[in-house]
C-alpha cells in the first residue's frame, strides 16, 4: 500500500504553521504504523486496544493543549485539531478516546477543578496512568440533558450520589468518571472513582459501530463520594456543555480524517479496477463521485481552520463549532457511503477500511449533540428564535 | 561527554523521483524530503548514550536552507542544538566529509553517530571519510552498541552474519537498522524544538572530486509471469529460476 500523504488541494498545509505540520505528521506517521495494522482486528473482535494507552501518552496525545506544568505541551488548537484528523484518519474509536481523555475529563478538571484536583489529577491523566470518561447522558436523557435525573445529596463529609448514566466512552475502562448531578436542583461535576462503594461501570455490548472503543453504562446506588471530589467552579448545565464545546471542537477535525482515508481508498481503487475495459476512474460518473467527495474534503479543511484560528484567538463562539461539527460528519457519512460504493462489493469487507468508518461515523454524527440539535442551536442564533421545545 | 549527529536530507523513500532536463539532477518539483531514514537510528543512539552518560548532543547537517527540516525533526526527537553548515550547490561525500570533520573538530565531539549510508546518493562513505579525516576511530554499519569507559563494543552487520568489534573513543559510529527502535519526535519535544537554536554558517568550499555525468532511471520492472496452477509446471519453473532468473 502507498504511504498516506493527507488530501490537500488547495494547498490548505500553507496556512499551517512548521510546528503545527510537525506535529500533524508525527502523529500521522504514529497511525500508520501503530493504528491501522492494529484497528480492524480489534473493531472486528469489539476490544479497544489497550495498550496504546501509553503509547499515545508517551507521544503527548492527551491534554496536549494545557499547561506544561500539569503534564500538557501548551500546543495551540489548530495543532490540536490536526491531531483530532491524523487519529480519526486511523479509526473514530481511538480519537474518541482521545476526546474524551482530554477535553471531556482533563478539560473539566483544568477549567472547574480545585488546585489540588488539578495537581493530583491532571500529570496522572496526561502520561496515561489514570483514564477517565464523562457521564452526562442518561439512559432517559439524551438531546436534554438539563432533564437528568440523577442526584447528589449533601451529606455529613461529602455526597451521596443516585442515578445512572448511558452511552459513556471509557466507562468501563476508567479510573476516574466526571460526573453530571443535580445538587440542590443545580447540574454540577463530580469526580467519582473507580472501586467506590455503590459504583460499577458495565460495558455495553452489540454496538455496530465504535467497535474498537468502549461504551459503558456507569450506574451510581448510594455512592459516597468525598467532599474534595466536587468541581468547585461547577454552577450548572453550561459547565457541561463547555466540555462538549471542547470536544465537538476535536469531531470537526476529527471526521476530516475519516472523509480523507475514504477518498484515498476509493480514488486509488477507482485506478485500479477494470470495467468494460477501463478502469472506472476513468468513468464520467466516478469521477463525479470522486469530485464531489474532494470538494466536501476542501471545504471542511477550510471550515476548521478557521474554526481553530478563531479559537486560538479567542473569537470563536459555540456556534461556531456547531456548524463546522453538524456539516463535517454529515460530509463525512455522505463520503463513507459514496467511497463504500465505488469499491463495489469489495467495499463491504475489512479488507478495506471504508465499512467500519462509515459504520464508526453513525455514532460520530449523534455524540456530542445530534445533527439536529445543532442545526437548531445555530438556528437560534439567527433567529432570535429557540426551537428546542 | 560530547556527541553528535549528522543528518542528510533526503528526498521521502515514498515520492517518485523525475530526472531533470540536464540528465545530472534531480527535477526538484513535487518531491518532499525528509530525515535520512538511517540516520534518525543515529539520532536516536545519541540521544540513548546521552541518557546514559550526560552530555550533549549536536546535530549537524551539510546543504541547504531545507535541510533545517530534518535538524529540527533532530532537535523535536530531543538533541539540544542544531548546526547547518550552509552550501546551496550539492558536493561529493568527500566534499561533505571534510566541512563536517572540521566542525566537529571545533566542537570537541568524542562520538559521532552517522547513518549508514544516505538514500539518496547512497555512498555508505561519509562517516567513515570523516573518521579518516578527525583521526577518529570507526565502526561501520553497527546494529548493537555498548560504552565501557574508553572501550566501545561494537556488533556490526557483515555478510550472512555479525562480528563483535571492540575499539575506543574518540569513535564514528554508522547506524544500521535494527540498532535501536527510534522514538517519535513527541508534542512536546516538538514544541521545545522551537525555542532551541540552529547555529547557521557557511561551508567552507571544496573542490568536486567526483563529477555526475549522468542519471538515468534502471530499466522498467518487467510484468509477472503465471506458468500454471499445479505441480505440473515446476520443472519449468526451476529451468527458468536457473536459466533465466539466474537466481538457483
Ligand atoms: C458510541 C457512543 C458514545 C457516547 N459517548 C458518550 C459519553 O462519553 N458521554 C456522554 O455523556 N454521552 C455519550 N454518548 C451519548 C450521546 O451524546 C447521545 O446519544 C446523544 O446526545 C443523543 O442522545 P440520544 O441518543 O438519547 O438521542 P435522543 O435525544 O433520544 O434523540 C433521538 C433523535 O431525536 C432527535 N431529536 C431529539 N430532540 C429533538 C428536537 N427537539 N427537535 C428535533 N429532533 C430532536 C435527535 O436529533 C435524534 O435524531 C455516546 C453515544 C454513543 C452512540
Ligand atoms: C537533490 C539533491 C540536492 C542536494 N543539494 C545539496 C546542497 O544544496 N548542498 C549540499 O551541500 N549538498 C547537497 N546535496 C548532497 C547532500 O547534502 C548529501 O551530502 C548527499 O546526498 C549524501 O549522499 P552520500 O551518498 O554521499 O552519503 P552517504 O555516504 O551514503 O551518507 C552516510 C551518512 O553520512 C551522513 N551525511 C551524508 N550527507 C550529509 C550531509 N549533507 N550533512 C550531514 N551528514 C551527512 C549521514 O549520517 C548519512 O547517513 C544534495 C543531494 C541531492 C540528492
Amino acid at each position: 500500500m502507498n504511504k498516506f500523504t493527507g488530501v490537500d488541494y488547495y494547498n490548505i498545509d500553507s496556512l499551517f504553521s512548521e510546528e503545527e505540520l510537525m506535529i500533524r505528521d508525527t502523529v500521522r506517521e504514529f497511525v500508520s504504523d501503530e493504528i491501522i495494522p492494529i484497528i480492524e482486528k480489534h473493531a472486528r473482535e469489539a476490544t479497544f486496544p489497550i495498550h496504546l494507552i501509553s503509547k499515545m501518552a508517551e507521544l503527548g496525545l492527551f491534554g496536549s493543549t494545557l499547561p506544561q506544568k500539569y503534564g500538557g505541551s501548551e500546543m495551540n488548537n489548530v495543532a490540536y485539531g490536526l491531531v483530532m484528523q491524523e487519529l480519526e484518519r486511523g479509526d473514530s474509536g481511538i480519537r474518541s478516546f482521545v476526546s474524551v481523555q482530554s477535553a471531556l475529563v482533563m478539560y473539566p478538571i483544568f477549567a472547574f477543578g480545585s488546585e489540588e484536583q488539578k495537581e493530583f489529577w491532571l500529570p496522572k491523566l496526561a502520561n496515561g496512568a489514570k483514564i477517565g470518561c464523562f457521564g452526562l447522558t442518561e439512559p432517559d436523557y439524551g438531546s436534554n440533558p438539563g432533564g437528568m435525573i440523577t442526584k447528589a445529596e449533601k451529606v455529613a463529609g461529602g455526597y451521596l450520589l443516585n442515578g445512572a448514566k448511558m452511552w459513556i466512552t471509557n466507562g468501563t475502562i476508567a479510573d476516574a468518571a466526571i460526573v453530571w448531578a443535580k445538587l440542590d436542583g443545580i447540574i454540577q461535576g463530580f469526580i467519582v472513582e473507580k472501586g467506590t462503594k455503590g459504583f460499577s461501570a458495565p460495558e455495553m455490548k452489540g454496538k455496530h459501530s465504535l467497535r474498537a472503543s468502549v461504551t459503558s453504562e456507569l450506574i451510581f446506588d448510594n455512592v459516597r463520594i468525598p467532599e474534595d471530589n466536587i468541581l468547585p467552579k461547577t454552577e450548572g448545565l453550561k459547565n457541561a456543555l463547555m466540555c462538549l464545546n471542547q470536544a465537538r471542537y476535536g469531531i470537526a477535525w476529527g471526521v476530516v480524517g475519516a472523509m480523507m482515508v475514504c477518498y484515498d481508498t476509493a480514488l486509488n481503487y477507482s485506478k485500479s479496477r477494470i470495467q468494460f475495459g477501463k478502469p472506472i476512474a476513468a468513468y464520467q460518473m466516478t469521477q463525479e463521485k470522486l469530485v464531489y467527495m474532494l470538494t466536501e474534503i476542501t471545504k471542511a479543511q477550510l471550515l476548521n481552520t478557521q474554526l481553530g484560528r478563531m479559537k486560538d484567538d479567542g473569537t470563536l463562539k459555540h456556534t461556531h463549532v456547531s456548524m463546522a461539527k453538524r456539516n463535517n460528519c454529515e460530509k463525512a457519512l455522505e463520503i463513507a457511503r459514496i467511497a463504500r460504493e465505488i469499491l463495489g462489493a469489495n467495499g463491504i469487507l475489512d479488507e478495506y477500511p471504508i465499512m467500519r468508518h462509515s459504520a464508526n461515523l453513525e455514532s460520530v454524527k449523534t455524540y456530542e449533540g445530534t445533527h439536529e440539535m445543532h442545526t437548531l442551536i445555530i438556528g437560534e442564533d439567527i433567529t432570535g428564535y429557540p426551537a428546542f421545545e | 561527554m560530547k556527541i553528535a549527529v549528522c543528518v542528510s536530507h533526503v528526498p521521502d523513500t515514498a515520492t517518485k523521483i523525475k530526472i531533470a532536463d540536464d540528465s545530472k539532477t534531480i527535477d526538484p518539483n513535487g518531491v518532499t524530503y525528509i530525515i535520512n531514514p538511517y540516520d534518525e537510528f543515529a539520532v536516536e543512539e545519541a540521544l540513548k548514550t546521552k541518557e546514559k552518560f550526560g552530555g550533549e548532543v549536536v546535530v549537524i547537517s551539510v546543504g541547504s536552507e531545507s535541510n533545517k527540516e530534518s535538524i529540527k525533526k533532530a532537535l523535536a526527537m530531543g538533541v539540544d542544538r542544531g548546526i547547518l553548515l550552509k552550501d546551496d550547490n550539492p558536493r561529493d561525500s568527500f566534499g561533505v566529509a571534510k566541512v563536517l570533520a572540521e566542525e566537529i573538530k571545533n566542537e570537541q565531539c568524542e562520538i559521532v553517530f552517522f547513518g549508514k549510508q544516505s538514500v539518496d546518493y547512497d555512498n555508505s562513505i561519509t562517516g567513515q571519510l570523516t573518521a579518516e579525516l578527525l583521526g577518529y576511530q570507526c565502526i561501520s554499519v553497527v546494529v548493537d552498541l555498548k560504552f565501557e569507559g574508553e572501550k566501545v563494543i561494537a556488533e556490526r552487520e557483515i555478510e550472512g552474519g555479525r562480528e563483535v568489534v571492540e575499539s575506543r573513543l574518540p569513535v564514528v559510529i554508522t547506524a544500521q537498522k535494527g540498532l535501536n527502535e527510534p522514538r517519535y519526535a513527541s508534542l512536546k519535544g516538538i514544541m521545545a524544538a522551537k525555542k532551541k537554536v540552529i547555529e547557521e554558517k557557511p561551508a567552507a568550499g571544496s573542490k568536486p572530486t567526483v563529477e555526475i555525468l549522468k542519471m538515468h532511471k534502471p530499466p522498467a520492472k518487467q510484468p509477472g509471469r503465471i506458468l500454471g496452477t499445479d505441480s505440473s509446471v515446476v520443472p519449468e519453473l526451476v529451468r527458468l529460476l536457473r536459466e533465466e532468473a539466474k537466481v538457483i
